[in-house]
Order: structure tokens, then sequence, then C-alpha cells
């Protein structure tokens, strides 16, 4: 087990003085499920989106903390953000096709990067969407809009889309909370081929989720990691009241 | 980074454009300056402001000037705003979907109908029949600029108000309507007075429209530039600042005396637009302010 | 419920405050489609190829206006080559890059303030700077640069109202994917705004081609024997010559001034159609 990201000490505030983190040091470990669970407004989101940077969009300023992915620090300002983007992928709850065709949501990654090689983005569409068990059903369809899919379908294309940059890490922000069971299952099954070749990182939108697919897992509660665990030692025998509280349905 | 250095280009450009506007105000704002204010030089402030406008004989005075603007000015807002916001009220409130897709071309109509088509409607029909039907014996008069601009600044208010009407969260109006109240209380009652400032701003941007028409202000309004003696100034003629720079800048000689002085006109209409701007536009902001609390 | 005198009263109140309404928008929207009308009834006449392609003859009393259509057609075409890049790119900047701070805030009521400046102010502005500062003599770059900032802040606040109507989860999305701010405009936000910049575009040169004032001092001729032959040129144009043929020339005919006003009316209420057109478009193809 080694890490594939660590945080360090991670305080993060919003801009008008509010703590979102508070002191997180976590390792997300490479190869496994790391899933971060907790109820809402826990911090959760902020942690993802400051692992690719995505909070420099909105107003979270850094406090303190390092963040070390590929031994280096990605708060520091000279970190090549856009790089960085390209290996840490990000899935969002809800699922949002970029207003282009099938084919050109997955390949827009690569076409940001220039790539214009028309053998390889065939290439890459097929080997993502496949990754993303979407292939079959939308092979002769590439060149519908992204918006024409199911909504399970749409969240598998946004999947495919981070997988065509061929990431080291995705994250996954409550991507069922807005399916149906089905194609839950699909994306819970997907995943657990995905971690053979990258790190996954999974914020689940319920506690069965996050049981069912954790490796490795973190409760967060407001703004603290309260615990940090391998998955079934976690959900089995919390060593926080905390956490036992939350997993059972006890909490709040 | 091959990218990165394209962008940094487009970037730069982009950022100059946007401050663009200020450049251009500050021009507008110093060339104005340039041409107007050797007037203050030339002729005295006490003269300036006097009564009389008479370039040839030399006197600049711009008091019958803007008081011809003033004078239309709240005549068409004597029209406008009950119009305006007449109509907006019936279009938000009570209007059938049917009818606001008719009526709301026909304000968009009004709003592109350029000034000097109003000024030929208002010389050819407008003057003619104020004349017989008011007995006067020109219907080249301040009433009948004001009856156009109101015309004019109709579409302005109605969009204006009509935004500020749409902002009123429903839950008011059901509100009232719950307590038995009958449609047309809770209009009076409750969603109008809820948008008030957003109606304020409507009548300001109106007035910002109004003062500064130039063309069919000009055309029928029979441009004499003389201080009213009574109430019936409304249906003499009249002539305001815009007309006045309109038609008398093609005559005169640049750098001339009078030229000056058709800048510092200018100069004061710039400042009334300016005030009656920053005005209407902070009570936007305040309406806005006002909304987002009722609605978080 | 009680039937009171009270309530039948406030019922009755509401009843005429109701008719009070519509009477007032009847009021409002009657005399427009009249007019229109008017205008078509006593313009259509006048309208034959010869107008519409031949010069002024015998001091604008017969002939065709050619040279003022021509004219505005210019004017428009040069008012659109400075104010629609100046005024999308502004647009983008207030929009997607200008950060909440003081200078935006002077950005914007700048904005507002051209926006509210009277037209014959712009007229002297570009008499000042135009026509005399910079030389450029009475011409039509001189009148097109001067609608051209005129136009400027409805193109600015069209490009960027249009630009805040996507949704932001495609600039999250985008970036995330690597792209830069940039990229996220040009693939993603400035292609969905578009049909809205467009609209926003022909509105504001419908404005400037409808102009009279900004253009008297600054590029527009009572007559000219003569189509302009550069931008230096000065030029007719149909709303000045409008203005000219209602006012300054005695023992004009009526089917001619109608005719000419006609004319203009087609070229401005025909681009307000093409952007209408485009927006319903656009709005029934949006995929969100």
């Amino acid at each position: 087990m080694s890490a594939k990201i660590s945080v360090q000490n991670l305080t993060l505030m919003y801009s008008d003085g509010v703590e979102s983190l508070q002191n997180v040091s976590i390792d997300i470990i490479a190869n496994a499920v790391n899933v971060l669970f907790g109820p809402a407004g826990g911090g959760k989101s902020t942690l993802l989106r400051a692992l690719n940077r995505l909070n420099d969009l909105a107003d979270v300023d850094t406090a303190q903390g390092k963040i070390v992915f590929n031994e280096q620090n990605i708060l520091d300002p000279a970190t090549d953000v856009i790089e960085l983007r390209r290996k840490v992928g990000m899935v969002f709850s809800r699922p949002a096709p970029l207003p282009l065709s099938v084919y050109e949501n997955v390949i827009y990654g690569l076409r940001l990067m220039g790539e214009r090689n028309k053998s390889l983005l065939d290439e890459r569409v097929e080997q993502s969407l496949r990754q993303a068990v979407l292939w079959d059903e939308v092979y002769d369809r590439l060149n519908d809009p992204g918006t024409s899919l199911s909504g399970g379908q749409q969240q598998r294309l946004c999947i495919a889309r981070v997988l065509a940059l061929e990431p080291e890490v995705i994250m996954l922000d409550e991507p069922t909370s807005a399916l149906d069971p089905v194609s839950t299952a699909k994306i819970e099954g997907m995943l657990a081929t995905l971690k053979e070749r990258l790190t996954i990182i999974l914020v689940p939108h319920n506690v069965q989720q996050a049981a069912r697919t954790a490796d490795y897992a973190g409760f967060f509660l407001q703004g603290r990691l309260v615990e940090y665990a391998p998955g079934k030692e976690l959900f089995l025998k919390p060593r926080e009241k905390e956490t036992q509280d939350y997993v059972t349905g006890r909490f709040g | 980074m091959e990218t990165a250095k394209g962008e940094r280009w487009i970037t730069w450009i982009i950022k100059i454009s946007g401050y663009s506007s200020i450049l251009f105000v500050s021009l507008i704002l110093f060339f104005l300056a340039r041409e107007g204010f050797p007037a203050l030089g030339e002729v005295p402030l006490k003269d300036l402001f006097g009564a009389r406008w008479y370039p040839i004989e030399g006197y600049f005075g711009i008091w019958p000037l803007i008081f011809g603007s003033v004078l239309v000015t709240v005549g068409a807002l004597l029209i406008g705003i009950p119009f305006g916001i007449g109509t907006a009220v019936y279009l938000s409130e009570l209007a059938p979907a049917w009818i606001k897709n008719i009526l709301k071309p026909i304000i968009e109509i009004l709003a592109g109908l350029p000034s000097v088509v109003l000024g030929f409607l208002g010389i050819q029909l407008a003057a003619p029949f104020f004349r017989q039907f008011l007995n006067l014996p020109t219907g080249l008069t301040a009433f009948t600029g004001a009856v156009l601009l109101g015309f004019i600044a109709i579409p302005t208010i109605v969009s204006i108000s009509e935004d500020a009407l749409n902002t009123v969260p429903s839950t008011y109006r059901h509100g009232a309507l719950a307590l038995g109240a009958n449609h047309w209380q809770t209009i009076w009652g409750v969603t109008v007075p809820a948008a008030r400032s957003g109606l304020l701003t409507a009548v300001m941007l109106g007035v910002g429209r109004s003062i500064g028409e130039t063309m069919a202000v000009m055309m029928v309004t029979g441009n004499a530039p003389v201080l009213p003696r009574s109430l019936n100034a409304l249906f003499l003629p009249a002539r305001t600042m815009t007309a006045t720079i309109a038609s008398e800048m093609g005559e005169v000689a640049t750098g001339s005396t009078h030229y000056h002085v058709l800048f510092f006109i200018g100069i004061v209409l710039f400042g009334i637009s300016l005030a009656v701007n920053l005005t209407a536009s902070s009570l936007a902001l305040r309406s806005r302010k006002r909304a987002e609390r009722l609605l978080s | 419920m009680e039937n009171s005198d009270a309530a039948r009263t406030s019922r009755r109140n509401a009843l005429l405050g109701v008719n009070l309404l519509r009477l007032i928008t009847l009021l409002t929207a009657l005399p427009v489609i009249g007019v229109i009308v008017y205008i078509i009834v006593r313009g259509a006449p006048a309208l034959s190829w010869e107008f519409i392609s031949a010069m002024p003859r015998e001091g604008m009393r017969a002939g065709g206006i050619l040279p003022a259509i021509m004219g505005t057609f210019y004017l428009t075409l040069g008012t659109a080559v400075f104010s629609v890049p100046l005024g999308v790119a502004a647009g983008i900047y207030i929009a997607e890059y200008a950060p909440d701070n003081r200078a935006t805030r002077l950005v914007r009521i700048a904005i507002i303030n051209l926006a509210g400046i009277p037209s014959v102010v712009y007229g002297l502005f570009g008499l000042g700077l135009f026509v005399l500062f910079l030389k450029f003599g009475t011409s039509i770059l001189a009148a097109s640069l001067t609608l051209s900032i005129m136009t400027l802040p409805v193109i600015i606040s069209t490009t960027e109202e249009a630009l805040r109507q996507v949704p932001n989860a495609f600039r999250v999305v985008s970036t995330s994917l690597g792209a830069t701010r940039w990229q996220t405009i040009k693939r993603i936000t400035l292609p969905q705004a578009l049909p809205g910049v467009i609209t926003g575009v022909i509105l504001g040169l419908e404005r400037a081609a409808g102009e009279t004032a900004p253009i008297m001092f600054t590029g527009a001729a009572f007559f000219l024997p003569l189509l302009p032959q550069s931008p230096l040129d000065a030029t007719m144009a149909l709303p000045y010559h409008i203005f000219v043929i209602s006012t300054s020339v005695p023992g004009m005919p009526v089917e001619i001034q109608y005719g000419t006003v006609l004319v203009l009316l087609i070229f401005v209420l025909g681009m307000n159609v093409i952007a209408t057109l485009i927006r319903n478009r656009a709005r029934a193809r949006r995929q969100w």
C-alpha cells in the first residue's frame, strides 16, 4: 500500500473567513477505492476540488498545509494546473455532458491538448467508452448530442471523458446521486475494474454505497477527518463514537 | 507551452477591450471640456446662465434651453409614467400569454423606431392634429414634443418596470390572494409596492432617455428658445438643449464663442445624464440586493 | 362570504382598475400599429426599382434615394467593423475574466455612463475628436467611429448577459478536463452564447442605423451628386435624409417622404426581425 496523494495538515478557508477544512491529513492509497464520506457540508467536495485545484475557480483560500502528488506540493503557485487536472480527473454529482456530440465529449480533453490524429482519437473514444461500459449502448450514436443520452448513460459518458485523458487518479463526487439503481450498479462495478490501473477517490451518496465500495474509508464531520482506516475495519469496528453513530444510522 | 503563449495575447486584448469603456468616457469628457470650457472665459457666467438665447447678437443665456428640456421631459413623464407602468403591470400581472406574444413585439417595434421617424410623424400627423384639436396657432409646441417623447420613453419604462415586477416573488402574490385580496388589491397593495425601487429606476431611465432625445424634439417643438411667462408655455413653441446643439452646430464657425457655448451645453447634458444614470443604477443595485435577500 | 356593500365596492373597483389597465395598454399599443400601417400605406406607392436604385433629381424632389440607402449601409457596416470586436471582447472580459473589485466597478459605471450619454453629445464628441482633432474630416470614418462608441454599451451588455446565461457547470467541467480559461470560452461558452451575442449585435447596429444626431456633424451630407468613393468621404444617410426632406426642402412631395421613411423602417425593423428569429431559433435548439 503506497500513498498516491498525501494531504498534510490542510486547512482551507472560504474567502469570507469560514473554515471549510480543518487540519486534515490523509493518504490516498494507490490502486484502491478511497471513500470519503460523512454528512453534507463536511468538507468532502472542497477536499476533492483542492486535489485538482478546481477551488481556483471559487472563493477558497489555502490557509496552511500541503498536498503532495508525484513528489510535488500541488498547492505551490508554480504548479502546472492544466497538467495536474489531466492527471487527476473529476466526475461531478450531476451528469454534465458538454453541449457537444458524444464523440466530442469523450475527446474534449485531448482536443484541448491539440491532438488531431483522427485514428488515435477514434481509438481513444472506443477504448474509453468500453472502460466506462457505455460503448455497446452508444457506438452507433457517437454523433448525437451528449444530452440525448439517458441520465445513467450521461454519467458514464462523463467518466469516459475523464478516462480518455488516461489519468492517474479519478475523483467521483456523488456520481450516482441522480441515478437509478441499475446505473448505480454499473458504475460501482466499473470502479472495481478501474482500480487495477488507477487510483479512485469516491464520495458516495450514502453509507451503504460507502460500505459496498470502500477499500479505504475516511469519515468527515464538519471539516474534520474523524477517522481513516481500511474499509472493512472502519465499517465493522469503528474506533470513534461519532463514526459508529453515523454508520449505524444513529446520527443527528 | 504553445497554447499559453497565444493565450497571453488574447487575454491582453480582452482585458484592454474590457477597460476601453473607461477610456472612451474619459475621451468624451476631455473633448467636451476642451471645446466647451473656453466658453466660460468668453461669456461671463452671469450671462451664460442668463434668460436670453440669441447667439447672433451675442446673447448666450442657456436658461431658456434648460427650461425647454425640463418642460418637455416633465410633459413626457406625465404620459410615459402612467402608460409605461400601466402597460408593464398589465403585461406582467394580468395579460394572458397570447396577448403578451402580441404586445411585446409591438413595444419592441416602438423601441426600435428611429427618433427621426417619430419626428417626421410628429410633423405630418401629431402637430396638425393638436393644432386643430386644441385650437392653437401652431402645432409645433412643447406639448407635441412631450407626447412624442412620452412614446419614446415608454419602451424603456415598460421593459425595466416589467423586469422589476417579475422579480417580486410569487409567494407574495399567493399570500395576498390567500388572505382574500382580489387581483386588483394584490397588484396595488403588494406587487407594485414591492417593486417600487425597480419602478423608480425605470422612471429615472425614462427621464434620461427623454432629456437626451434630440431629433424628434427638434422637429416638432417649434424651435423657440424663450422663457415662459405663464403655464401656457406647454402649448407654445419651445427649444431644448439637445435641439439647440443639433440645429445650430452646423452653422457655427469652429472655434467661435457660439461653438464653444454649444459644447458647453453638451457638458451640461453629459452631467445630467451622468447623474440620472448613476442614480438609476444605484437604485437598481439596491433593488437587486433586496430581491436577493428576499429570495435567500 | 358576506355579500356586503364593502365587498361589492371593492369588487367593482377591481373590475374598473383592471379595465383601466387594459385601456392604457391598448392606448400604448394601438398608435404603434396604426402608425406602422399608415406609413406602409402612404409609403408603398413611392417604392419602385427606380426609387431605391437611382440618384435623386430635381433637388431631391424626384428620382431615387440610392445615395442615402448606400450611405446608411456603409455607416452600419463601418460601425460593425469597430464596435463588434471591441464590444464582444469587452463583454467577454466582464463576464468571464473581471474580478469583483473596484476597477471592475469602475468599468461598469463607465458602461452605464456610455449608455446614457445623449446621442447629440456623441455627435459633439465625434466632431471634436474624429473630425477636427484627428482630421478625418466630415466622413464615413468619423461618423462610423462615433456611432461605434455609442453602440458599444449595447453590445457589451448583451454579450455579458448571453455569456452569463450559459450554465456554470460547463465552465467547471471544461476546466476540470484541463482547459484554460480562453479554451473554455472559445470551445464552449462563446459558441453557446453566440445567438444571444448576435442578437445583441444586430439590435445595437439597428439603433446605429437609425441615428441622426451623432452623424449630423461627423459624416452626413445634405446632398451629394456622387456615391462616396472612400471612407474619408462624407455620405448621405437615410435618417438624416428624412430630416432634411421633411424640414428643409420646400415643395417636397409627401409621397417621397413617406417612401423614404418606409425604406428606413424596412431596413431597421428588418434587422429587428432577423434578431428575433435568431433568438427564437437558438432557444428552441438549446440543450440546457
